[in-house]
């Protein structure tokens, strides 16, 4: 079977039978190629179901859209920091905030050639419990765990959860220094550039959790604009032994890539469960 | 004619004759309601990897590099070469060509031909218009050639006829 149908198949296999999307959070840049000697990006950071529309709710990111930022929170969580790393490794800042109704908007002023990378990461401990009777739950680092559980705590999980989502964008000639792995969550190693992928062309890369190969992962690839078409258009792979996958586009337009790892195997206590998500919104070009 | 008088000319003179490349570009005139000349990139691959350029047909004559801008709409020859140079580089980089029928004529005395390997090779061309739009044409040939040869291709939209007419 051709792999397009295939996968086709199987994304309208999935849509049956979850009828409800789940919310996808995501940032979408004007461009990711860019020529010239003063090239400027606008992004759009929202929570949405269909891709890429902005049609729920503005991602709040700190440090974005400041005034709104400060007085309301996602979840009951602060805002995560948007963190652009320059080529040369230093962070720049995201210019001309702004929180919306529905989006959140900045711009990034590419001033050195080569490839930035765009991250929204966060690391946190949960821990669900019950306190005479009543499920309760706490968030924080571990450290601060024991002192704030209370005496009478029964049932304890604790889930160690990173989250991190990226796009990469190059002014002229792509490079590899913003590729350098944190070591925390799951991450993305380009095979191939991220700003380099082409319909039709094969693309490969490796996921890593905590560092180490993300082996046997699901990774989950959709292109936007389903609000037009009647499939999701969902491809979905599994990572091999060193965490790669390979996938060639179908078609050029912009994609978003999830994968999330979800364990009770291997962890240390008194973490009982480990999860890790990882979203990046691709663009690729036609030939 | 011209043609002709180049084959004469390499008749009488023999193997110490250059081997000529000779690329005939028609820009279409189209009825846009808002047009611009192309940006167009002419260059030459080998196996699809990027073996030499040859022509870069762009607005280098607005402040500040303003232009270079719109580079990467040539999205192949952008891939291929253009994100690795420093621009403008004399000899590839000119001005926008209006509709007509545009020649351009290399020999191997001269850069690029003059450092090309024997082998073959395909001529790319690839036209990008703001607000219109873009397309890309690719023509085979062997080099050096070892007779007078000549071949086309018509475009659809963005570009006419290419003519690449080689000679020992």
């Amino acid at each position: 079977m051709n792999k397009v149908l295939k996968y086709t198949l199987v994304a309208t296999a999935i849509c049956l039978a979850l009828p409800a999307q789940a919310h996808r959070a995501w940032l979408l840049p004007s461009a990711t190629v860019l020529s010239g000697e003063d090239p400027w990006i606008t992004v759009d950071a929202a929570v949405s179901n269909d891709l890429f529309y902005f049609e729920h709710f503005p991602l709040r990111l700190a440090g974005i859209g400041e005034a709104a930022a400060k007085t309301e929170t996602q979840n009951g969580r602060a805002p995560s920091p948007l963190l652009i790393s320059a080529p040369d490794g230093t962070l720049v800042e995201g210019l001309n905030g702004k929180t919306g109704r529905y989006r959140t908007t900045f711009d990034v002023h590419l001033t050195q050639k080569g490839t930035y990378k765009l991250a929204v990461a966060s690391g946190r401990h949960m821990a669900t419990y019950t306190d005479k009777g009543e499920r309760a739950r706490w968030m924080g680092e571990l450290k601060d765990l024991q002192a704030n559980l209370p005496a009478s705590v029964e049932d304890l999980e604790v889930t160690q959860g990173n989250s991190r989502m990226e796009v990469f964008v190059t002014s002229g000639n792509p490079s590899d220094s913003v590729f350098e792995l944190t070591g925390k969550g799951l991450e993305l190693t380009p095979i191939t550039h991220p700003n380099d992928l082409y319909a039709g062309e094969a693309a490969e890369f490796a996921f890593s959790l905590d560092g180490k190969p993300a082996a046997d992962m699901k990774v989950t690839i959709i292109p936007g604009g389903n609000r037009y078409r009647d499939e999701l258009g969902e491809m979905t792979m599994q990572t091999d032994a060193n965490g790669r996958i390979e996938i060639t586009w179908p078609s050029a337009g912009m994609y978003w890539l999830e994968a999330e790892y979800d364990t009770k195997a291997g962890v240390t206590p008194p973490v009982t469960r480990r999860r890790a998500s990882y979203s990046a919104t691709l663009e690729v070009l036609a030939l | 004619m011209h043609k002709s008088l180049t084959l004469f000319c390499a008749l009488l003179s023999g193997p110490l004759a250059a081997a000529e490349m000779n690329i005939e570009v028609q820009i279409p005139r189209l009825d846009a309601a808002e047009y611009h000349r192309p940006y167009v990139a002419l260059w030459l691959e080998q196996d699809n990897r990027h073996a030499a350029d040859i022509a870069l047909w762009y607005d280098l004559k607005l402040a500040e590099q303003e232009g270079e801008k719109w580079l990467k709409d040539l999205r192949q020859w952008w891939r291929r070469s253009g994100r690795s140079l420093d621009l403008p580089i004399d000899g590839l980089s000119a001005a926008t060509r209006p509709p007509g029928t545009h020649r351009l004529t290399l020999d191997n005395t001269r850069l690029p031909l003059a450092e090309l390997a024997p082998g073959n090779y395909e001529l790319v061309v690839e036209a990008a218009r703001e607000v219109g739009g873009r397309e890309m044409l690719r023509l085979p040939f062997q080099w050096p050639p070892q007779e007078t040869t000549t071949s086309n291709i018509q475009g659809d939209n963005e570009l006419g006829r290419v003519t690449l007419t080689l000679t020992p």
